[in-house]
């Protein structure tokens, strides 16, 4: 079917600006074929049914709308934990700050090196997992990225990763316009931990397609970027064999569009997948948590956890979707999406979604939108603990479900210290 | 310790009066009890000392050692040294018992100009206290109040108590909603906190919650004023007779 007028001019406006696809390296038919599944889709317009609460418009225009550099004064979160450090600066990746990514159980290398020393199983991995998540919803940006990524890693975790993988994303240049596309395998048996942090670049737009096998295990901790001005679309694509887990957990604080998309297929018996966010949003910030979850195997557990505080004018969407397929029988599916209105003047859209075709299973979903408990406030007050610190505790106690899905508890401990930072800033 | 002027008192929502000018004088070290019969004013009472919001004022005055509560924030209210064990402990998931408890023991010591305590030395003095109480460490962990039977929300509110260390406590009902035994546990943690520098007002419908927290003095409230005042008697007159003599104008 053709596509409308304006999507077609938008979609090929941005294809002209990107240029051709590199064709050459082992990677080029699967760019090639991404762009084709872009130009069919047709890049998002809010007239999309998944982007009816966010406009597409700044993340589709040909050229990335100019965001600030945000000095801050905190050191970069993970800073103490024990990791190898891979450094990009607005997409580019920079070996002079990174860590040498020789790791234990693990290798990884630079897309763009992959690309052009062909080894095979990244170049037949390579856009597989975003071709199959575009269906049944379509998710264009992701495959524009897969066409037009211009690095990222490859990571093959064949054993026990002896400490994670942190992907540090710098923003050095007010217009940068990055696109990152990272491919990560996990053999069976194998467990693997990525960490992500920092604004990325004006614009960025990130997909991560992880294959994890029987038995494999893939934990994925990020902190998103406080650049007031940033914006992102990300993807994450999983696909989980017989007895793994996924497990993904994203703060976000700030940034003025952010869109994580995250897209689960559980493939085998008793896999687990966890997909859990908080975001603490001030004034001119939207963000966007969009997650499909696919049951096929028997006996799967997944649980989205997303919780939001919202103030200032601030926007939160919350699309969830568990999709139980037949025969997919002793599903546990859980979904919850909560968002506390520190004022008036913000709000909270949220789109819940089950879609069940087995006869024996347990799903439940919920989605709430509240203002501080003034009963638990006063409790507090009454016991001495000032008004603000008292609002800080019972916001931190709302955001705790989707913090305790952290199973690190280091990294748990670094994401409250940055809750604990955002919520002080608040209060003067 | 609490001086209570003419108190009047009306819902800010609506025009109610609801308290018409109490009059109440509490020593140091001294026990006072108010009984009444439903909606006299009791709760209200308890509220406006501790400044709930949703209360106007519109006529008396309340000090504590000659401070205008009236005027203070609740936080600033306790750091002066009031303390109101709720009727209805709130649960807050979330939030954990400890945490809490610490927040607010140290909240009121840098109110005060004193140093905070470390969390080992904090963890010793509460575990003393919520042995006293037979209050379980593991209580502790978990968020406030939450999964607390009735009896063990009264006893966290008395541990609660006996950790910050208030001077004037006001107690709303802490005997509803406990069988014989928790009363028991409830009432013997009130008694090992009387001395000469703590006061309390006990806020109660009966009679027995004073058979094991003996009152020096007792007042009966009835349609927002204080209508009686008398010793520990009164509070068996009542458990006798009713409220309805003590009573006139209510119906």
């Amino acid at each position: 079917m053709a596509l409308p007028q304006p999507k077609l001019d938008a979609t090929e406006a941005r294809i002209a600006a990107l240029g051709g696809v590199e064709t050459a390296g082992c990677l080029g038919p699967a760019r090639e074929a991404a762009l084709g599944r872009l130009r069919d889709m047709g890049l998002p317009t809010r007239r999309d049914e998944y982007w009816k609460y966010t406009r597409p418009e700044t993340l589709v225009q040909p050229e990335a709308p100019a965001a600030a550099l945000f000095h801050g004064d905190e050191a970069p979160i993970f800073d103490t934990i024990d990791r190898v450090r891979l450094v990009f600066v607005d997409g580019v990746f920079d070996p002079g700050q990174s860590d040498d990514p020789a790791l234990g159980g693990v290798t990884v290398e630079r897309l763009a090196d992959v690309a052009a020393r062909d080894i095979h199983w990244a170049r037949d991995a390579y856009g597989v997992l975003e071709a199959r998540g575009q269906n049944p919803v379509h998710r264009p940006l992701a495959a524009l990225n897969t066409a037009y990524a211009t690095d990222g890693v490859v990571i093959h975790a064949t054993g026990k990763a002896e400490k994670p993988v942190s992907l540090v994303y710098l923003h050095r240049s007010e217009t940068s316009d990055a696109i990152l596309h990272h491919l990560i395998r996990v053999d069976s048996g194998a467990d693997l931990t990525v960490l992500e942090n920092g604004p990325a670049a004006a614009r960025f737009n990130k997909v991560m397609e992880v294959d994890i096998a029987d038995g494999g295990a893939f934990h994925h901790v990020r902190a998103q970027g406080r650049d007031h001005e940033r914006r992102a679309a990300t993807h994450i694509f999983a696909r989980l064999g017989r007895e793994s887990v996924f497990k993904t957990f994203t703060l976000t604080a700030n940034g003025v569009l952010t869109r994580n998309d995250v897209v689960v297929e559980l493939t085998g018996d008793n896999g687990v997948a966890h997909i859990a966010g908080a975001c603490v949003g001030d004034g001119d910030f939207h963000h966007d948590d969009t997650v499909f979850v696919t049951h096929e195997g028997e006996c799967c557990e997944s649980r989205q956890v997303f919780k939001k505080v919202l103030r200032n004018g601030a926007t939160g969407v919350f699309q969830g979707k568990i999709l139980v397929r037949e025969g997919a029988q002793k599903t546990d599916g859980y979904q919850i999406s909560q968002s506390l209105l520190l004022d008036e003047d913000s709000q909270f859209l949220a789109k819940p979604e089950l879609e069940i075709y087995a006869d024996d299973v347990a799903c439940s979903h919920g989605s709430t939108s509240g203002a501080i408990d003034e009963g638990a406030l006063f409790y507090l007050r009454s016991r001495g603990v000032p008004k603000g610190p008292a609002t800080d505790m019972l916001t931190l106690a709302f955001l705790a479900e989707a913090i305790e899905e952290i199973e690190d508890p280091e990294l748990r401990a670094d994401i409250l210290t940055r809750l604990d930072a955002w919520l002080e800033r608040r209060r003067r | 310790m609490l001086e209570i002027k003419n108190l009047h008192v009306k819902l800010e929502e609506e025009d109610k009066a609801i308290l018409k000018g109490v009059d109440l004088s509490v020593g140091a070290g001294k026990v006072h009890a108010i009984m009444g019969p439903n909606g006299s004013g009791k709760s209200t009472l308890s509220y406006v000392l501790s400044g709930r919001a949703g209360y106007e004022v519109t006529e008396g005055s309340a000090t504590l050692e000659g401070q205008d509560l009236l005027e203070m924030e609740p936080e600033e209210r306790a750091a002066a040294g009031l303390f109101l064990a709720f009727q209805y402990p709130v649960e807050i998931p979330g939030v954990g018992n400890m945490t809490f408890l610490r927040t607010a023991f140290n909240a009121q010591r840098k109110a005060r100009g004193e140093d905070e305590i470390s969390a080992k030395d904090f963890l010793k003095l509460i575990r003393d206290k919520a042995k006293d109480l037979k209050i379980d460490a593991d209580m502790l962990k978990r968020p406030v109040n939450m999964g607390f039977s009735g009896g063990e929300k009264k006893r966290n509110e008395i541990l609660q108590m006996a950790v910050l260390g208030p001077k004037m406590c006001v107690l709303d009902e802490t005997d509803s909603g406990l069988d014989v035994d928790a009363m028991k546990l409830v009432a013997d943690g009130v008694n090992a906190l009387r001395d000469q520098g703590r006061s309390f007002l006990l806020i109660t419908h009966y009679q027995r919650l004073l058979d094991h927290i003996m009152p020096d003095v007792v007042h009966i409230m009835a349609d927002g004023r204080i209508v009686k005042t008398g010793g520990p008697e009164l509070a068996l007159e009542v458990e006798k007779d009713g409220y309805a003599h003590l009573t006139p104008e209510a119906v």
